[in-house]
């Protein structure tokens, strides 16, 4: 019942095959926002607050590379990330078939 | 022709405009009211988007308490620009195939229960009044100044025009109004920060001015600020904090607000396709970016600007007579935003951070105490007049800062009024209610909100940004998680939600109450908000945080123990997680 309705009404129905192919696409969406969101934290809660210290040797314009990535680093880097994962997740919606029309 | 007219050309004339556009490009349906016809360039929402996010906190406030601050306060900056990510990973683009209206209608269907919606309902009210308070402040700031008189009195105007301009309505609701708003607020902001960067740092680009050396003194900005704040007794402009916990924490609870709040996720609705909705979140951050990456240098550079003309001849020497003090300072006297006290009788005004530690430094050089406030939040206001830049560019911050305000909180007046007659009394209370009842319905809210939001304005709990961020500690509790579990999870059921939302918005609010005064009512506090008598040094701005973490636990434990969902339901959610067959939202 379940698998034949998991595309949406709109969506044709659908079997077997199309279901495992579903899962993968759906595992392969969140190893990708996993990953996204690991940079995500890493550059703002880590590089610009709790790993600053560590980093205080690395100069930047009259201050360290942790002041940098809190006030313009980590707002550079949220913008290519969001691009980054635009484009790779229309690559898997073409990949596996989930496109819109 | 005095500044008051320049003033008045600049705001009228944008007003204008934004009229005009609106009135060519008026909606012609309902849904279209809502969707703009759900078919808008991602580039060209992202830039209306811009427009509808960046409020007075944005504009008018934050520069002003990173100018404070220093690093401590980059908090505003990443948390709400790091929310985007969030939004497009995580909300956006299922919500979009979803495709319906608004976020209770979501939380409704996805968890088969009125009382779901109903909770959904509450929560986006509270957290847009507390909302909308900080947009009081802020404008109320602004026509205080621009208009020469005192901050209660410049809060009241602010209210009608406000009232005016939301009840003028679908105005909102029109993505090029929304462009033009943007394209002012940018400039307004973008071309005093050029000036003062060319004036510190010769760059003409003020993200890079930050990082450059300071013409004058030849060392870096950032290390002539510290020096200079460490000779009057403030801590170091570049210092790292201590409280590293309630940093985090802070930061999350905006960044998770951020993806919570439900006039930024409906923007996601107007975009043709689920693949639209990524990059419209991305083409959102890039215009939302080109103000926070000025920002920081923004308020930096002012407060340097500030300092030297409080000392123009270093800060070891004596501080400017008062008889000689610039005339900004004389008409932000007026508003009371700005207060002098001559307690050591020599006639100047000294200003400088007035602890026990500097208090030997402070009587060597016969300084009896601090003489003078700033409020923060007329730092980029003043900020031109600080630089002394041309008459124009102070007409144009006016106009951009208003522009912020104005259209912040309109939007989130008409969030409130379509909760308030669509979700709960045409929804749940009177399925049977005329459009002409709904109309009605939805004006009388907005207009109680308004006197609310002025009433509690008068006295605020925080500077404007402040009191953003604390509206953003109540969506992060209470409508981010029953969101994302929504999505992520076939399990959650309308139990499992609704405890856990309620959860969530309770124990923060009452954090939040304790130390900020019941019900935002001033003289109310619990406690004293200062950092000692914090939980474990967690601010109240912060609390959002965790009031989220406990949505999330209680959320999925009362699941566990309850029923599974329907299967409808399950099928529901499989079929959000992918884009094909989306369609264009529809209504109720």
């Amino acid at each position: 019942m379940s698998e034949q309705k998991f595309l949406n009404h709109k969506g044709p129905t659908v079997n077997d095959k199309n279901k495992s192919s579903a899962e993968q696409y759906w595992r392969a969406n969140l190893r990708l926002i996993l990953g996204c969101l690991i940079v995500w934290a890493l550059v703002s809660y880590g590089f610009a607050i709790l790993l600053r210290p560590f980093l205080v040797g690395i100069t930047v314009g009259g201050t360290d590379l942790g002041f940098w990535f809190a006030q313009q680093g980590s707002i550079l880097t949220f913008i290519a990330l969001i691009f980054f994962y635009s484009w790779r997740m229309n690559k898997l919606d073409q990949k596996f078939n989930v496109h819109e029309d | 022709m005095s500044q008051f007219a320049i003033n008045l050309i600049f705001v009228g004339g944008s007003f204008a405009l934004y009229i005009a556009i609106a009135i060519w490009a008026r909606a012609a349906s309902t849904k279209e009211f809502y969707v703009a016809g759900s078919g808008v360039n991602p580039v060209i929402n992202g830039m209306a988007t811009a427009a509808d996010w960046m409020s007075a906190a944005s504009f008018i406030s934050m520069a002003g308490l990173i100018a404070a601050g220093g690093y401590a306060n980059s908090t505003y900056l990443m948390g709400w620009t790091g929310g985007y990510v969030l939004l497009a990973m995580l909300l956006a683009p299922y919500l979009r195939k979803f495709g319906k209206f608004t976020v209770p209608q979501f939380i409704g269907d996805r968890f088969y229960s009125s009382g779901a919606r109903m909770v959904a309902v509450i929560c986006l009210i509270i957290a847009s009044i507390t909302y909308v308070i900080g947009q009081m402040t802020g404008a109320g700031v602004a026509f205080s100044r621009f208009l020469e008189v005192s901050s209660t009195t410049g809060l009241m105007i602010a209210a009608v025009v406000v009232f005016v301009y939301a009840v003028l309505g679908g105005m909102k609701g029109i993505t090029y109004t929304q462009v033009a708003q943007y394209v002012v607020l940018i400039i307004a902001y973008t071309i005093p920060a050029i000036f003062i960067s060319l004036q510190l740092t010769g760059n003409p680009i003020p993200p890079l001015g930050l990082f450059s050396e300071h013409t004058q003194s030849g060392v870096a900005l950032l290390s002539k600020l510290d020096s200079v704040v460490r000779e009057l007794g403030f801590q170091d402009y570049t210092a790292d904090v201590s409280n590293k916990l309630n940093m985090v924490l802070f930061t999350l609870s905006l960044m998770i607000g951020t993806a919570g709040l439900p006039h930024v996720i409906i923007r996601f609705f107007t975009v043709p396709k689920v693949a639209d909705a990524r990059w419209s979140a991305g083409w959102a951050l890039v215009f939302i970016a080109a103000l926070y990456l000025s920002a920081p240098a923004v308020a930096a550079m002012a407060r340097l600007n500030l300092l030297t003309t409080i000392y123009p001849d270093g800060t070891a020497q004596s501080a400017i007579a008062y008889e000689d003090r610039p005339e900004w300072i004389k008409n932000w006297e007026k508003t009371k935003l700005i207060q002098f006290v001559d307690k050591n009788q020599d006639g100047r005004i000294q200003l400088y951070n007035d602890v026990p530690a500097f208090k030997e430094v402070a009587e060597s050089r016969g300084w009896a105490g601090n003489e003078m406030t700033v409020n923060n939040d007329i730092l980029v206001l003043a900020n031109p007049e600080i630089a002394n830049l041309p008459m124009w560019v102070v007409g144009l911050i006016a106009a951009g800062g208003l522009a912020a305000a104005l259209s912040t909180a309109a939007g989130l007046l008409l969030a409130i009024s379509s909760a308030v007659s669509h979700d709960l009394i045409k929804g749940l209370i009177r399925p049977d209610i005329s459009d002409r009842g709904e109309l009605i319905a939805a004006r009388i809210s907005m207009a109680v909100s308004i006197v609310i939001a002025t009433w509690l304005g008068i006295k605020p709990p925080g500077f404007a940004a402040q009191v953003v961020a604390l509206a953003f500690g109540i969506a992060a509790a209470s409508i981010f998680p029953a969101l994302m579990l929504g999505i992520f999870s076939k399990r959650v059921n309308s139990k499992g939600a609704v405890a856990g939302m309620l959860a969530g918005l309770i124990s923060t609010l009452v954090y939040i109450f304790l130390y900020l005064g019941w019900f935002f009512i001033p003289d109310t506090a619990s406690f004293a908000n200062t950092p000692d008598n914090w939980l474990l040094g967690i601010s109240p701005l912060s609390f959002g945080a965790v009031g989220a973490i406990i949505n999330f636990i209680v959320a999925i434990a009362v699941s566990s123990m309850t029923e599974k969902p329907p299967q409808e339901i399950q099928d529901l959610v499989e079929s959000v997680r992918y884009p094909k067959g989306a369609g264009a939202a529809v209504g109720h």
